[in-house]
């Protein structure tokens, strides 16, 4: 993992000072709410509904046990006992109290985390895929080229007043874990044919109202001009980004206004200037932050291991734990589990202090006391030896969080909607529930499989509805809650936008509404290892929108 | 409206021209970029200093070839949450070596007066409530991650001189640290302190 040197304690001990004196200027009445909004914003502190909302970064999802444990305290501290994770891979506290605020940034400057940049029109927390560095299909470990955007990000003089919000992304493998396309900038690591690692570059993905796919601007770019490229991108978008629209500022529209070919040659045109400056990255620098994520001292295991075999075998719930929630390590005899934080009825993402302490615990005692938090809203344990998955599991179990249900339907994405959110239209998190719940047959999860259930409280898309197998927009219709229904989309290395199916569903039809497109892709599906966005794709709309709307 | 320049308040000497009929006042005109454009000869010929005022849509790359004979590049700020000109000014200093003051005008929050200087503005049209808060604004961080147009040494710079904190090969450097030489707008910065 990084571990702050005396500059980075410096700079985010600054930072909270600074802070502190914003607040103390709030409360006193110099600053008005409206001058002191974009402030606050700039260190994660948000108005929500009914109190301030902070949003602690959580640089490319990566945490120590310490960070965790300190979430923990925290939560229990200032909050209610609990925090919220997002896609951002982010935790977000909901009942912090103003004057409060400089504290807890205080507390988390101590174990080397801030909240700067999770909010405002800049430079948001980079994200990476939650596996980064363990995983078995890696080109190249993300977590250091995110942490170099970390830094050359933060607080940047010239990017922090964009049009509008800027999210980068990572990911280290041909299999997009990190959802690049979805992104204002997508990063897919490559090598050449040297064998030296650097980028494909993607322009101008996003969501919200106006959803696209993000745009392939360049196919390779050395690891050594990721700054000053990404300098070039940003420079091009600070000029020319549209600012007489919020809806029409992100880098998503100039690039679809502009053309990606035309696009692309102003930012090569930029670059140009400034590729040999000061932002290139010399190789003992590379090799410096690389050094951070040196793989940890594993043990030389068999791949095999008949422990776990057993277990397996004697042990339904953790046979299917296993098959859900686990995956390949890049090492022999190590395993890389996910911690689903969506019990079934459950608030997706939701974490109380007691299981962020469980689960830090665990990190130490099984792992190398490191913690990741997924797109997904769960945690994910990255190095563990086969033979303790068992252990862990039961751990896990004990504090409600060994749900076998990771990638299956109700591993559900939700925003946190109308219920905390000034800007929801609808309620998020009682549908995710009640659809969740629908589905806590675990037999009957595994017999539907792999498929991706994603609900948006407004036109927003925070939970990447767009993205979803099956996506699920809340709207307003006068004062009702209506959910309109897409299906077919894709977050992963085949993106896709979803298509509408129809008219949208009142809340108390929308889940019956899961139900009968999961009906019909169980009639339709050749054979079970046909995944529900196989099916869609080979059979289309028409099938589900009939069913849909003849059934209701 | 007071002005800060190079860190120290300044009666501003710089006429604002609004119009046509004002073209034949002495001393320093600022002019709109559609007054540059219709008058520019005559402008460029003038005795006295002369500056342009810059829209925040209006890219300095307009005035580019002009910058030898501008003594002074305004740009605005409609909203201080309009972050254009902070390309503009690293533009105008890096890309196009221009020279003389760069100012700040319009709406600006003292929370980004650092922002600014680091984007190679060394002029700043504030209120009265702003410039009390000049100080502390503008010193509230020690170092900055990223190279911007200051001269100040970033923190990736400033690394390089120092011993790792955690290095996986315990090479400690040898380069001499050689302190760094104050630059002309340093030098200035003292001067004007003094004269004030």
């Amino acid at each position: 993992m990084y571990r702050y040197d005396e500059f980075d304690h410096t700079f985010v001990t600054q930072r909270v000072e600074q802070f502190r004196e914003q607040v103390a200027r709030r409360i006193s009445g110099e600053l008005s709410e409206d001058e002191f909004k974009p402030l606050r914003l700039m260190n994660g502190l948000y108005l929500q509904l009914h109190a301030y909302m902070l949003r602690v970064a959580v640089p490319y999802g990566t945490l120590s046990a310490r960070q965790l444990r300190q979430l923990a305290y925290i939560a229990r501290r200032y909050d209610r006992g609990y925090g919220h994770f997002t896609t951002r891979q982010n935790i977000q506290f909901n009942w912090p109290t103003l004057s409060d605020t400089p504290d807890i940034l205080a507390d988390l400057a101590a174990v080397e985390m801030h909240a700067i940049q999770t909010s405002g029109n800049c430079i948001r927390n980079t994200t990476a895929d939650a596996t980064a560095g363990v995983a078995a299909d890696e080109v190249a470990d993300s977590r250091i080229y995110c942490e170099i955007i970390r830094q050359w990000s933060t607080l940047h003089p010239e990017f922090s007043f964009l049009p509008r919000k800027f999210k980068i992304a990572v990911t280290g493998s041909g299999r997009d874990r990190a959802v690049t396309a979805a992104h204002d900038i997508g990063l897919r690591m490559q090598r050449d044919a040297d064998g030296n690692p650097g980028f494909e570059v993607l322009v101008g993905g996003g969501q919200g109202r106006t959803p696209v796919l993000a745009a392939k601007i360049r196919d390779f770019l050395p690891e050594g001009d990721l700054l000053s490229y990404l300098e070039a991108i940003l420079r091009v978008y600070n000029q020319l980004g549209r600012r007489d629209n919020i809806y029409k500022a992100r880098i998503k529209i100039l690039v679809r206004e502009t053309g990606a070919a035309e696009f692309a040659r102003l930012v090569e045109a930029e670059w140009a200037h400034i590729r040999n400056g000061e932002l290139r990255l010399p190789a003992d620098e590379l090799e410096r932050i690389r050094g951070y994520f040196a793989p940890p001292l594993y043990q030389a295991l068999d791949d095999a291991c008949p422990e776990l075999a057993a277990q397996r075998a004697g042990n339904r719930g953790f046979d299917a734990w296993v098959q859900s929630n686990v995956e390949a390590h890049k090492r022999p005899g190590y395993a890389i589990a996910t911690i689903s934080l969506k019990p079934h009825g459950g608030i997706p993402g939701d974490a109380s202090a007691e299981q962020m302490e469980v689960v830090a615990g665990l990190a130490d005692r099984y792992g190398f006391g490191e913690i990741r938090v997924t797109y997904k809203q769960n945690l994910l344990l990255p190095d563990l030896r086969k033979g303790d998955l068992f252990a862990v599991w039961k751990a896990l179990g004990e504090t409600g969080l060994a749900t076998a249900n990771s990638h299956r339907l109700s591993d559900i994405i939700a925003c946190p909607g109308l219920d905390y959110c000034n800007l929801a239209n609808a309620r998020s998190i009682p549908i995710a529930q009640v659809i969740s719940a629908r589905f806590a047959d675990l037999e009957r999860e595994r017999e539907i499989g792999n498929v991706t259930v994603n609900i948006s409280g407004c036109i927003n898309a925070c939970a990447h509805h767009h993205v979803a197998n099956i996506g699920i927009l809340g709207v307003d219709k006068k004062g009702k809650e209506f959910y309109q229904v897409t299906l077919g989309g894709a977050a992963d290395e085949n993106a896709a936008i979803g298509d509408i199916v129809g008219p949208a569903f009142d809340e108390d039809r929308i889940a019956g509404a899961v139900e009968t497109v999961v009906d019909v892709y169980l009639a339709e599906r050749r054979g079970a290892d046909e995944a529900f966005i196989d099916t869609y794709r080979r059979i289309g709309l028409k099938p589900f929108k009939e069913k849909l709307y003849a059934a209701h | 409206m007071p002005l800060i320049k190079n860190g120290a308040p300044l009666q501003d000497p710089w006429f604002a021209v609004t119009g046509d009929e004002q073209l034949d006042r002495d001393g320093p005109l600022l002019v709109p970029l559609e007054i540059w454009q219709a008058h520019r000869d005559r402008l460029a010929g003038r005795v006295g200093p002369v500056g342009v005022r810059l829209a925040s849509h209006q890219s300095p790359a307009l005035v580019a070839d002009d910058l030898d004979r501008l003594d002074l590049v305004a740009l605005e700020f409609p909203k201080f949450t309009d972050g254009r000109a902070y390309s503009y000014a690293r533009l105008l200093r890096e890309r196009h070596s221009f020279g003389g003051e760069i100012r700040a005008v319009g709406h600006i929050l003292r929370d980004q007066f650092a922002f600014l200087l680091r984007c190679g503005f060394d002029a700043i049209e504030v209120d009265e409530r702003a410039a009390a808060g000049w100080q502390s604004a503008t010193t509230a961080f020690s170092a900055w991650y990223q190279p911007a147009t200051d001269d100040a040494a970033s923190i990736p710079a400033r690394r390089r001189y120092a011993v790792p904190a955690r290095s996986t090969a315990a090479v400690i450097r040898s380069e001499p640290v050689t302190p760094r030489q104050p630059s002309p707008a340093e030098v200035a910065v003292c001067a004007a302190t003094w004269a004030y």
